[in-house]
């Protein structure tokens, strides 16, 4: 048998029911394998006590008939668990213990999970680095001093790193699939209104959306069915037939149509990442399925959009962090002072940026020049794939422009930064189902990811063809466990 | 002010002003959870005790639309006579404050749930057509104390999120009379839907008022001024007396007027400046991502149409129809809805007019010395029903009615056993009244003589004694044609 950190969820899942290895044994090799990597900087909050006591409850009176019976796994820290601090990455919520449990996660306890601890990412979830964590940057396990993106970067580097065997993390504007690009995992973007936002710390309501990342494309498939439920209590959740997705798994995508945007072919985009572009659509050839050209053409206004719109949002929901009634607090002389000590010392400058971005794009005088343009190119941009869908099931895609790169690379250039999202954002302003596999490495050893869209609530199309593509790749990841000593 | 056809008029030398008045009407919704969760709304409770994660915006809580709510609106719109729209969208009103938890209030910015409507106020000078611009849906916010602790300012979250509308009525008020029927109206309109309580003192009505002047004749409306903070309709006519002078000396000067939001000091009788246009806020309202575009469906609306009952209006209309009443007398009894659910408890199986006269004369005389609403009236409609059929029939006369009205205000006695126990029924028997007339006549042989020479004044006299023989008991129809015949 493999060591138990590296086996994937399925054969951790098989072994546990048939005995082989207890939930407890499984538990502490992973709690034992996060000690040791603390250099990685993944968790922001360990629940390693918990986790146990729980793993021991488990395995005295096993239900084996669970989805994640006694499986550890640790999420990203935007999700509100109950009792356990959930800070968003931010000094403004570092005090903050939720009396309450995200519908994701709960979903996660419901199918016989146990939660290992809360990783690390941006604060409130923006960046693409995992470098504007109030809780320090994120190392990927990939090499030293390279970013493991974001914002789930804490997710993915210890997904990568064995640190959990599986997770959970959000994306509003790529944050999950942009780390397992960065970080060669497997991360799916669910449709929009598929997982419940309810107890998800808000960023851009209308972008945010929770999804699963794997070690592969089964794995991850097992976990999507898991946590996507309708939830009343989140207005914006849709009610669809969800299916048992890892059981409908199949690797047979013949006669599929894939479609290939001409708009992503973006200047100055390496040609490691067209290169292996190019492969991809060899892969999907070999496996019998279609390729077909399409146009995206409103694809350049992706970014702008996307970095009004969220802004926007987020400028109104962050507004309840004001020192009042929870969370970080800076005594002022009035109330007016009070606010802006706790603001400015709780915030980090890339949420102050953003904050004031979409403060100034709501304003009057601005709001019809900016964000009421932005939610009309929206639509067109929906629009785009709408027709798209017409000719074609799927579409293909890198999942970003580059590699993963060093820290402090970008710090200083936001705008180089919001780059990195050009591929991924599209598919939030559409609402739309994007997975991104690891599809090979650039000639630095870097994992590169490539990105499957699928038409709304059309997951198990795109997880066949992610799987199918899978098995061609046959992705092998190079990670030198530098940072075990 | 001085007053013409119901416009109030300010002079000042040759000028002559009309003032102009537009009223901002929050009424909270009479619910028993909250628009977006489903926090209690009692009034009055322990601060802080009926608050849920969303009502204080803890991290990742969202709002889900109350449809009780919802339909209480589109009820209200229709009793205003409004559209009601199909598609209508929640914004965030961005801005902070302490009692406001998400920094933020949900409300209806460019799509209100109810359009253009009407409300009609009978004044006396004839009827008036009110405009009402539109009727939107939002959250109220919570409360702050400022005065209980010396240093820090309380915070109550209760109120936070409870469902408020806000009614705009056009700018089409001419004068404290038409505000004053205005509030009444809307008021009285609610209490019949069951969509607001209309409790001034427990803040579930409030209105901003918004006032401007203009040359009498002069189509053009001049700048207009919101006082915020009016919490009784008496504050309302001093603000509104206040500020409308304040505007026309300002004009008289020579100067301009701000638009601007102005508070009522209730101290000192004046409006001072809140905040003047240009450091006015910027709300940056946006559509609330948390919350999808509310479409209702025809069949929805439909339903509660038929659900509406019948309206003020509508029942004075058919009062005055049916039962002839006067129209001063109809509007008594239409305005509150108690008042009307009363009187036609009363008159299921008694005489409309003498129903009329004893409710709005003894009845609300009596409630008014015990400061009671006619919900609590000690005397039910039933037992007055009974009071009423017992003189329609003679059993009693007018006069031991009020005697026996009375008896039964302490604990809505049964007239029937009043009068029974305390042996009030009319002497009506033919025999019985000969005997007392005859003695009567037989006991004032002097006044007897002066009446027949022709002193007929004196037929009064012998009414009196006979009917103060009789305990007040004897009927005075009988009394009158038999005594005629026997002087």
């Amino acid at each position: 048998m493999k060591d138990i950190v590296s086996q994937n969820l399925s054969d951790l899942l098989n072994n546990i029911k048939e005995k082989k290895i207890s939930s407890e044994e499984v538990t502490k090799a992973f709690i034992e394998r996060s000690e040791k990597s603390k250099t990685l900087n993944c968790y922001v909050t360990d629940n390693f006590e918990s986790a146990l006591k729980d793993s021991k409850k488990f395995d005295n009176n096993p239900d084996f008939s669970l989805k994640l019976s006694g499986i550890p796994i640790a999420v990203k820290d935007l999700f509100c668990t109950q009792g356990v601090k959930t800070t968003a990455g931010s000094k403004i919520l570092n005090n903050f213990i939720p009396t309450y449990e995200s519908t994701v996660t709960q979903n996660l306890w419901n199918e016989g999970a146990i939660l290992l601890g809360k990783l690390n990412c941006d604060e409130f979830a923006m960046g693409s680095s995992n470098e504007t964590s109030f809780f320090g940057n994120v190392q990927s396990p990939i090499d030293k001093n390279l970013v493991p993106g974001g914002s789930s970067g804490g997710s993915a580097s210890a997904l990568a790193a064995n640190l959990t065997p599986i997770t959970i993390g959000t994306d509003t504007g790529g944050s999950i699939r942009q780390p397992a690009s960065f970080t060669g995992t497997v991360g799916l973007k669910p449709t929009y209104g598929s997982c419940s936002r309810y107890g998800i710390v808000a960023f851009a309501s209308s972008l945010d959306q929770a999804g699963p990342m794997a070690k592969n494309v089964k794995d991850c498939s097992l976990l999507y069915e898991v946590i996507s439920s309708y939830d009343s209590k989140d207005s914006t959740s849709i009610e669809f037939k969800r299916n048992n997705y890892s059981e409908l798994l199949s690797n047979n995508i013949k006669g599929k149509k894939i479609g290939i945007p001409k708009e992503y072919r973006v200047d100055e985009m390496p040609k490691e990442i067209e290169d292996l572009w190019i492969k991809g659509i060899d892969y999907i050839k070999d496996c019998g399925a279609e390729i077909i050209d399409i146009s995206l053409p409103h694809t350049q206004y992706a970014l702008p959009t996307y970095y009004i719109v969220a802004p926007a949002e987020a400028s109104s929901n962050l507004a309840r962090y004001d020192g009042v009634k929870y969370g970080f607090r800076s005594e002022g002389n009035n109330l007016i002072d009070m606010y802006e000590k706790t603001r400015s010392e709780g915030f980090g400058n890339e949420v102050k940026r953003r904050i004031m971005i979409g403060t100034y794009v709501l304003s009057s005088g601005y709001y019809d020049a900016y964000y009421l343009k932005a939610q009309k190119v929206r639509k067109l941009i929906k629009n785009d794939f709408d027709e798209a869908y017409k000719k074609v099931d799927a579409i293909l895609t890198p999942s970003t422009p580059s590699s993963a790169f060093k820290i402090g690379e970008k710090t200083n250039d936001p705008v180089s930064m919001y780059l990195n999202d050009v591929f991924t954002v599209p598919v939030n302003l559409a609402g739309l189902p994007g997975i991104s596999i690891p599809a090979g490495l650039d000639k630095k050893g870097y994992p590169l990811g490539l990105q499957i869209i699928g038409k709304a609530f059309d997951e198990q199309n795109i997880l066949n063809i992610a799987y199918a593509m899978e098995e061609r790749i046959n992705f092998k990841n190079n990670i030198k466990e530098w940072w075990i000593k | 002010m001085t007053k013409e056809n119901g416009q109030y008029l300010i002079i000042r030398d040759k000028n002559i002003y009309e003032v102009v008045i537009g009223l901002e009407v929050h009424a909270q919704v009479l619910s028993k959870s909250k628009l977006f969760s489903s926090s209690p709304t009692k009034f009055g409770a322990e601060p802080n005790t009926q608050v849920s994660l969303v009502d204080a915006a803890f991290p990742g809580m969202l709002p889900v639309i109350n449809e009780f709510c919802i339909k209480q609106a589109i009820k209200t719109g229709i009793g205003l006579k409004a559209k009601i729209n199909k598609k209508s969208v929640f914004d965030r009103k961005n801005y902070f404050y302490a009692d406001l938890p998400q920094g933020y209030q949900i409300s209806q910015y460019k799509n209100p749930i109810v359009g253009e409507g009407t409300v009609i106020l009978d004044m006396p000078y004839g009827q008036r057509k009110i405009g009402i611009e539109r009727l939107h849906l939002e959250q109220d916010a919570g409360k702050s104390i400022h005065d209980m602790d010396p240093k820090n300012t309380l915070v109550d979250l209760n109120r936070s999120g409870i469902a408020l509308m806000e009614i705009v009525s056009k700018p089409d008020l001419k004068s404290l009379e038409e505000v004053n029927a205005y509030i009444k109206k809307l008021r009285s309109i609610m209490r019949y839907l069951g969509t607001c309580d209309g409790n001034m003192q427990e803040g579930s009505l409030r209105a901003d008022v918004n006032v401007s002047v203009k040359k009498k004749n002069s189509e053009k409306l001049g700048t207009r001024c919101e006082i915020k903070n009016v919490n009784s309709i008496k504050f309302m006519q001093l603000a509104i007396e206040y500020e409308a002078n304040r505007q026309v000396d300002l004009i008289e000067e020579g100067q301009e007027i701000d638009q601007e939001t102005r508070s009522f000091d209730a101290k000192k009788n004046k409006t001072r400046s809140m905040r003047s246009k240009e450091d006015a806020h910027d709300y940056r309202y946006f559509p609330d991502p948390d919350l999808l575009p509310l479409e209702v469906s025809d069949e929805f609306v439909e339903q509660l149409k038929s659900e509406i009952p019948e309206l003020p209006d509508e029942k004075k209309k058919r009062f005055l129809e049916k039962f002839n009443l006067s129209p001063y007398e109809a509007n008594i009894l239409v305005s509150e809805i108690e008042t009307s659910k009363y009187f036609e408890e009363v008159i299921k199986d008694a005489d409309v007019k003498l129903a009329t006269n004893w409710i709005t004369g003894e009845l609300f005389s009596l409630l008014n010395t015990k400061n009671l609403e006619i919900s609590k009236s000690p005397i039910s409609a039933k037992n007055l029903s009974k009071l009423i059929n017992l003189i329609k029939d003679g059993t009693i006369s007018g006069k031991i009615a009020k005697t026996v009205f009375d008896l039964m205000a302490d604990g809505d006695q049964n007239p029937q056993k009043i009068i029974e126990e305390k042996d009030l029924k009319q002497q009506s028997d033919p025999k019985e009244l000969e005997k007392l007339i005859e003695k009567v006549i037989t006991d004032n042989p002097e006044k007897v003589k002066e009446y027949k020479s022709g002193k007929e004044k004196l037929f009064g006299f012998f009414v009196g004694q006979i009917m103060k023989s009789s305990g007040g008991k004897a009927n005075p129809q009988l009394v009158n044609d038999i005594l005629k015949k026997k002087l």
